[in-house]
Parts: C-alpha cells; structure tokens; sequence
C-alpha cells in the first residue's frame, strides 16, 4: 500500500461499511426492541437478493432494461420481504414471546432450513448474476483513481438511512412507543400501547431494511444459496459492538469493521522483523477480533446501555431450583441405560454407529444445558470447548499417546481455554456473554483453518482411529456409553451439589449471591470451565468415532446444533439433552437419506416441535408425568 | 439386416430379464448436494445417464447397478456416519462422490480403516493421492497440481515478472497458489515477484482487493476463484480496468458452472481451464451430449461429465474385478481403463490419480454468454510430477 491508494481505499472500506449496515440495522431494530435473536435475517436478505432480481426481469421485459425497473424492482424486493417478514412474525414469532427467548432462535433457524430449499427449488442452483445499476454502473475519477459510482452512492444511502430511522425513532409517536417498549416491556403494556402491533410494526420494518440491503447487494454479488449464513454472524457481530438497539451504534460498528477488512487487505503481506505476516489472511475473522476487543473495553458494546432482560434468562416459573434427581428420575435412568446396553443385540451395526453419534451429541448437550440452565450462561459458541478437545485428543494420538491419555487431554484442554475465556466472558451477561463466546469460538476456529502445520488447516487431520481392540463398532459404543454415563453422572452430581446451588444462586440473584458470601464472579468462572471440559470430552470422543477431525467441528454450526438440541429437549429437563439430541440426529439421519427437500422438512418439523412443546420435548414428557401423579 | 438389428435391439431385454432375479450390485454415493447444488445437481444427472446406459447394455457380471445416494451435509463427520449407513446398512460394494477436499479426505481415510474401495469423483486436493494417498482411494478428477501444471506453460511463454495473485484462503486455493509459484518458477529463469491476497471463501470483499491489486501494479494476474467470489471480482475488476492490457489466468474459470452465470459479462482472454461443451466433437463427446440433452433437455456441465465417468469407471472396476469382493475392486481399479466423454481414462497404478484431463483454452463471449475458445484437451497423464517426487509425496502401504 502506498499513500496515494489510502483514500481509494478508505472509500471502499466506506461503502463496505455502508452495505454492512444496512444488512444489521434490520437486525439491531428487531432485536432492540422485540429482543427475539432472528437467526433468519440472513435469510430475509437473501429472499431479498433473489426477488430483485426476478421482479427486475419481469419488468425489464415490460419496461425494458432501465433504471425504471431497476429501482422498482429494488423497491418492490423489499417490500416482499417486509410482507414475508411480516408473515413470519404474526404466525409464528407471536407465539412465542411468552416461552423462553432461545426458543425463537431454534424457531428462526427452522425458518433459515425452510427458507434455504425453497429458493433452491424456484430459483435453482445456479448464482444469478443481476444487472448493474443504471445510471450508477461506471465509475468516476477521485485524485486519478476510478471509484465505481454504485459505491458512492452506497456511501450516501447508509446515512440516509441512518438518519431517517433516527428522526422516525425520535420524532414520531410510533418511534416514542418503541422506544418505550424497549426500554421497558411490562410498564410500556401497562400503560396502553399495543405491543403485538408494534413488534409485528418493527418485525416488518427490519424485514423491509434486510430486503433491501439484499436487492442494493444485487449489482456487486450475484444472488447465491451461501447468502444466508454468509452474512448473518457479520450482522450479528454489528448489532452486537454497537450496543444492543443503537442504530449509531450499528453504524459506528459497520464503519469499524468496514474500515478495518479494507485496511487489513491494502495493508497486504507486511514485513516485521523478518517475520511476514499476510494481513488480508486476517479477513477471516476480522469482525471477530473487533468484536473480543470492543466488548472486553466495554461490556455493553460502543453505544449501548446494560440490557434489562438478559437473553437466555430463563423464566422464574422455568427456572429448576434443584437438578437432582428423584427416585423416579432414578428408574428412568435405568430404564435408558437398559435399553442402550441392549441396542447391539437388537439392532444392527449402523444404528450402533448412530447411537455412538447421539451418546456423543448427548454429552456436548448436556455440558451446554449445564452451562444454560444451571449457570444461566447463553453461549453462542460452545462448540469451540468441542473442537479444541477434538483437535487436543487427534494432536496427542498424532504424537503417539495411548487412548486413555489422549482422551483424558481433551477435557484438560478444553477447560484450559474455558479458563482463560471464560476469565472475560464471565463478566458480561445476556446476548454479550453470548456473543464473545462466539468471537472467542471464531478465532479459535480461524487458528485451526489457518495453522497448516499443526492443526492440517482447512482439511483437518485424518487417521485418528481407535487402537484394534476399539476398532470394533459395538466395542466403541460400549467404551462411549459408559465415558458418558459417568460424565452425566457427574455433570448431575456437580449441579447437585453446593457449587451448583451457588451457580444457580448467582443466576438467579447475584446480590443476594453475593451476600451470602459467594463469589459470584468465580462461581461462574468455574461453572463455564465445568461445561467447556464436558464439551471437550465429547470432542475427543467424536475424533475417535469419525477418524478424522476438521476445523468444522469448532464452527457456528455446530455451537447452533448444541443449542438445537438443548431446546429441543428442553432447557431444564433431566434428560432434555438426550432426548435433543437423539431427536435432531435420527430426524437429519433419516430425512437425508430419503427426501430431496430434506432441510426444508427438517425445519418443519422443528417448528411442529417448536410450537407444539415450547418447555421441549422433555418439559413436556415432565409435565405429562407430572400431571398424572397429582390426579 | 432387419431382422438381426431386432435381434440386436432385444438383447438388452434379454439381459434386463436374466438379471431381473439376481440382486443389484449397489454402488454407495456420498456428497453435498445441499451445500454445492450448482455443481452437484448436474453430477447427479450425470450419474443417473450413465446408470441407466450402463443397466440397459445388461448391467455389470449380469446385475442391475443401483446408485444410493445420499446427502454428506458438506461435514466431515456426517460424511463419515453415512458412509458407514451405507457399508453397514445398505452393504454397497464401493463408495464414491464426495465434493469438498477435507470430506473428501476423511472419506477416504475411513476407506482405508474398513478397506472399502472409494472412488473420489470430485474434490481436488493433492493430497488424496499424495500425503493421505491409501490403498483403497482413487481419485477421477485432475487436481489441483494437474490443472495449475495444465496453464502454468502457457503462464511462463508470457515471461512476466511481477504477478498478483488471488485465491479463496483454504487448502484448494493455497495448494494452487503454491502450485503456480513453484512450477512457474522452475519453466521462467529468476526474477519473479509474487503479490498474494487470500480471501475468505464465498466473502471476498472485491472492492479493496481489487484495489489493492491495481496498486501493485502487476504484469498479470493468477486467480483460483470460483463461484461467487469470481463473479463479484470480475465485476470489479471490469469497473476498475484491473483486465486492461494484463494477462489473467483463472483455474476453473471455464467450467460452466461458474462461467455461465456471468453471461456477457465474461471476461474476454483470459486463460482458463474448463469444459468447452458446446465445441466438444470428438465421438464419444458428441454420443454423451445428445444422450444428456436427450434425456434432461438441458445442457451438460462438467459436473455431468465428472458423475457420468465416476459410475461408468466404478461399473468397469467391478467389471475388470469379476467379483463384489473389496480387496478385488481395488485390485482391478489399479491401472484400470475407461471411456469418458473426454476419451479413455485410467487410474495410475503409482497413485491411484486417473488421467482424466481438463480443457485449457481462452474465454470469449459469443452471443451474450461466456464460452471458450482455442482450446485443447490437456491429458492428465502429461501433467504429472515425475514417478520419483511422487512416491516421496505418497505414504508406501
């Protein structure tokens, strides 16, 4: 980079920063004041791609190619979108306000299943390249160097934006009222103001903003089926650095972040001190690195103020005082683990394969419910604790160590970094806490994608197999049940006991916590390192189940599958984790293997489950059980 | 002549008949037909074509050929569980597909722990021969190291200097990277510059990187980029004159999946690999074109022609085997030869790599959409390292 190409540069950092924000301003609005975490944002902003393009030639073939029919199209995408969003929030987000707030992002990421298959099926695989904007689609010299027009203008529309929400928020009675609805709930519907309308009013509104920001992506990206979840965790990571609601905010964090990837790809391979160090490999994970840094400094991201419900915070009605089990409880355990011991000599040897995969799945479900239910603690990248036992166990048997040892370093390892993340995570709380866990989950992820001579990068490592005696499908699952019978016996045992009474206590109450003399800072320091070591033992047995781990195992999908399963199964159900997981494994299992749509379906179900169980499918089976014993 | 043309046209019947009674040999697919449909959906169509010619000349050792496939996620680890579906439940007697390198390599490591032959139609890691190479794996597609080798000689006759160079950061556009540098260093004496910018894969931020290229002021240009990301850097790159009076090379860059979307926005020049297939007369192109078009009323991709090949090498391995048996199969695909719209093919006995090729040519635009032109078939069997550096890459097992 040299100086003259800073100003090209800035530019185009500027109209990144522009486009990132009109993605995340949807996303800031609906979550500020409704605070349902829309895992389908992306989603709306890719339907929003996708109808540009097909409005624009339907009408081109009406109006011709023109500026007329682009701009309509623009305009008419977005209002689609609003409709859809509009749709999504009455039929099904109404719903569910009153269940615990992670639900709406199990139902959200059903959505995002849906959505994904139906724009396969009508539109098709291929990407689908728009036209450029007319009248926008040169470019103009600034100080010698061509600047595309569609980026200055881009530049302009962010504030524009920006400022026509801000007067709408501050100089409308509508605005008043969400704000005041935000602010807070209970007092706001106290006093007469119609609060199912104005969140499907708001719904609608973010839905419109992701719309259009999909169909104003239209002429740089054609639309493509990876929009989705390509821009989803950057939108979050904007909501999140600047401050939960604040649209400055979001607008400061989408300039920092936009700024920041334009620089780190001029800066380009830089030589210190004889080291050579690639600064545009740093795009990976960029955002993420702002994000730790932001919310170490401030807890509450640049311009935003401590949320007053913390998400994830279970309901009182919700919340279970003691996890310890009944005598009843008892012989349900029994009866479960019967049946597993019995399922070699019933069934044949793939279902021993699946089982090994729930059992798997149970325990990293189980470590995340502990750190959910009983810590009170949302964390958005838990598989992060997975993977690093997963990449710990495959390290160790690479070098050589005996099965025992090596599975044994996959806890340690993971508690380690639970430890030192936990250290920062531990002080926020609600969808900060949350949010950190996944920059931290990120950057470990891009450290295995990236470290080619330790951790295989992007491929992974492979031939991490169980010694001979193991290598039997039957001898695996018998070694795995019994690894996670005892590690639930003793996550069980944990929450059970004083220190779990002391994490619920400091969920519950930090003040009352505190003065009664528990260290509430340590306490949940503690109870985040118990769930990252269980986490870690899940991963090395996965390593060993697979033979071969990659750095998929540490990424977002995988912390949002934990999170699937947990409410699943229900967030405070003994067996909620088990019941998740087998039920999330089988249904994938067998809807992959039968059905074209299976994803589509997938999400279907889930959103029967969603509505149908809103406590999970265990709260329910809880519930059933216990209504019958008081009749 | 009338008589015996019935006679002819019978005997398939025939066949269909006699095998009706005997099982079908089932053939395990695996791959990620959720996470790369614009690829996959015309593999599958591929596949299902050379399925049903393989069955109506009679099938294979007097069976029906059945394909069960099945979705991997695009992960590792279910990539795995579901070929253990379809070794334990469904009792396939090979595996094959796989699209992503790392599914690709733990597939086939898992071949290698339950010595089940897999045949990786498409991903294009070096590695699966090489590094991770294993008895029971054979790769059809030209891999990385193939198709960089395949435009690195035309690369090194331009004799620049300074090169820019851009690839989505992970191990397809790494290897490629370091694929072009080596090569293009060891054909042009001394002297050469490399400005690398890797992008994340699927988001690359074009506008800056595009800038950042002009500023380096490079005499030409290697990309790997593809889908997307190739799109939205083509159309920056136009915008911002990056093209004017510079070479760019694009591995991939012709292959119809990715060419076609930028219908006549396509670049003009550059030098790519890819499938000119609308251009392709050769016999045993021209018979699988009309047979596609036939059959999907819809034009091949190179995705057709990878799943079309991976079945009709698979039927030919069982073939050559006799048997059902694992340890024959990979007998038999060792050096084993097929016919493939691209002409005869085999597996390398050295490597188990086939030297199925790739089209390297230029791109045009011909009305309104992106095409190839002065291409030639570049075999893979040219485009090797010598027998000595490959059996220090590959494990000896």
């Amino acid at each position: 980079m040299n100086a003259a190409s800073i100003l090209p540069q800035l530019l185009n950092g500027l109209s990144s920063a522009s486009a990132l924000f009109l993605v995340s301003v949807g996303l800031t609005l609906i979550f500020g004041v409704t605070r349902v975490v829309n895992f389908a944002h992306g989603s709306l902003y890719m339907l929003g791609a996708y109808c540009a393009f097909s409005v624009g030639d339907l009408l081109a073939s009406v109006l011709g190619r023109g500026a007329a029919s682009f701009w309509v199209a623009v305009l008419l995408a977005a209002l689609i979108v609003a409709l859809a969003g509009a749709l999504l929030e009455k039929l099904l987000l109404k719903r569910l306000y009153a269940a615990p707030e992670l639900l709406q992002l199990l139902a959200t990421f059903a959505v995002v299943l849906i959505v994904s298959d139906v724009v396969l099926a009508f539109w098709g695989p291929e990407d689908l390249l728009g036209p450029r904007a007319p009248g926008l689609a040169g470019t103009v010299a600034i100080f010698g160097h061509p600047v595309p027009e569609y980026d200055l203008f881009l530049i302009a529309v962010g504030p524009a934006v920006l400022a026509a929400l801000h007067l709408l928020f501050t100089r409308t009675r509508f605005g008043m009222l969400a704000r005041a609805a935000s602010e807070n709930r209970v007092l706001a519907a106290a006093l007469g103001i119609d609060e199912a309308r104005l969140f499907t009013t708001i719904f609608t509104l973010g839905a419109f903003l992701a719309g259009l920001a999909g169909a104003l992506a239209l002429p740089r990206e054609p639309a493509n089926l990876g929009m989705d979840l390509g821009v989803i965790a950057e939108a979050f990571v904007v909501t999140v650095v600047g401050g939960l609601g604040s649209i400055p905010g979001a607008f400061l964090a989408a300039l920092i972040i936009g700024l920041v990837k334009a620089l780190c790809i001029a800066l380009g391979t830089v030589e210190v001190a004889g080291m050579a160090f690639a600064f545009p490999k740093l795009t990976l994970v960029a955002e993420f690195i702002v994000m730790a840094m932001v919310l170490a400094v401030r807890p509450h991201g640049l311009l935003g103020k401590p949320a007053p419900t913390p998400v994830g915070t279970p309901l009182p009605e919700q919340r279970a005082l003691v996890l310890r089990p009944g005598r009843r409880e008892a012989w349900v355990a029994a009866a479960l683990l019967a049946a597993l011991l019995a399922l070699p000599w019933v069934a044949d040897d793939y279902a021993v394969v699946l089982g090994t995969d729930i059992l798997i799945a149970t325990l990293f479900a189980a470590s995340l419910q502990f750190l959910l239910g009983a810590g009170g603690m949302t964390s958005f990248g838990h598989a992060a604790f997975f993977g690093i036992g997963a990449y710990a166990t495959a390290l160790a048997t690479k070098a050589g160590w005996a099965l025992p040892a090596a599975l044994l370093g996959a806890p340690a390892a993971a508690m380690l970094a639970a430890l030192l993340f936990g250290w920062f995570c531990v002080r926020l709380a609600g969808i900060y806490l949350a949010m950190l866990t996944l920059a931290f989950a990120q950057i470990v992820w891009s450290i295995a994608f990236q470290w080619d001579r330790v951790t295989g990068g992007s491929n992974g490592l492979v031939g991490i197999w169980p010694p001979e005696w193991l290598a039997e499908r039957t001898h695996f699952y018998a070694m795995t049940l019994a690894i996670v019978t005892a590690a639930l016996g003793a996550l069980a045992a944990i929450a059970g006991s004083s220190f779990g009474y002391a994490l619920r206590g400091s969920r519950d109450s930090p003040l009352r916590a505190a003065a009664s003399g528990i260290d509430v800072a340590r306490t949940r320091w503690l109870g985040f390192a118990v769930a990252g070591a269980f986490a870690g033992l899940a991963g090395g047995l996965f390593a060993f189940s697979k033979g071969s781990i990659s750095p998929e195992s540490l990424g977002i999908a995988r912390s949002v599958d934990a999170l699937v399963m947990v409410m699943l199964g229900g967030l405070n159900a003994l067996f909620g984790p088990l019941l998740g997981a087998a039920t999330f494994t089988l249904l994938a299992d067998t809807l992959a293997r039968g059905t074209e749509y299976w994803r589509a379906i997938l999400g279907g179900l889930i959103l029967v489950i969603v509505l149908a169980f809103p406590m999970g499918i265990g709260g329910a089976l809880a519930n059933l059980l216990r209504r019958r014993s008081t009749r | 002549m009338f008589a015996a043309g019935r006679i002819l046209a019978m005997m398939p019947l025939c066949a269909l008949a006699l095998s009706a009674t005997a099982q079908p040999i089932k053939l395990g697919e695996l791959n990620s037909y959720k996470v790369f449909p614009a690829f996959l959906e015309p593999y599958r169509k591929g596949m299902e074509l050379a399925l049903h010619e393989v069955n109506a000349a009679g099938g294979v050792l007097g069976r029906q050929l059945e394909l069960v496939i099945r979705d991997d996620n695009g992960t590792p680890g279910d990539a795995v569980r579901v070929a253990e579906e379809l070794v334990v439940r469904e009792k396939v007697v090979m595996l094959m597909g796989t699209f992503a390198s790392h599914v690709g390599l733990a597939v086939a490591d898992y071949a290698k722990q339950r010595r089940v032959p897999f045949l990786a139609a498409e991903p294009l890691s070096d590695r699966i021969v090489w590094q991770s190479g294993n008895k029971y794996t054979f790769r059809l597609r030209a891999s990385t190291f193939m198709q960089t080798a395949m435009l690195v000689p035309e690369a090194a006759k331009l004799g620049k200097r300074r090169w820019a160079i851009v690839y989505p950061n992970y191990e397809y556009g790494q290897s490629a990277t370091a694929a072009f540098k080596k090569q293009l260093n060891a054909m042009q004496s001394g002297g050469l510059e490399f400005i690398e910018i890797a992008v994340p894969l699927g988001k690359i931020d074009a506008g800056p990187v595009v800038q950042a290229m002009l500023d380096a002021k490079p005499d030409a240009i290697f990309s790997s980029l593809f889908g997307a990301d190739l799109a939205r850097f083509v159309r920056e790159g136009q915008l911002r004159g990056l093209f004017r009076d510079r070479p760019v090379f694009n591995l991939l860059g012709g292959e119809p999946e990715y060419l076609d979307p930028l219908k006549d926005e396509a670049p003009v020049g550059w030098y790519v690999t890819g499938y000119p297939w609308q251009a392709i007369d050769t016999p045993a192109h021209t018979r699988f074109r009309d047979a596609y078009q036939a059959r999907f009323s819809d034009y091949p991709r190179l995705g057709s022609v990878v799943g079309y090949s991976a079945v009709i090498a698979a039927a030919a391995a069982i073939r050559r085997a006799g048997s059902t048996d694992p340890e024959k199969i990979v007998t038999a695909m060792s050096g084993l030869g097929f016919g493939t719209p691209f002409g005869p093919v085999n597996f390398r006995a050295i490597d188990h790599q086939s030297t199925m090729g790739a089209f390297v040519g230029r791109t045009a635009v011909r009305d309104g959409k992106g095409v190839m032109v002065d291409w030639h078939y570049a075999n893979g069997k040219d485009y090797q390292p010598d027998d000595v550096v490959v059996r220090t890459l590959r494990p000896a097992n």
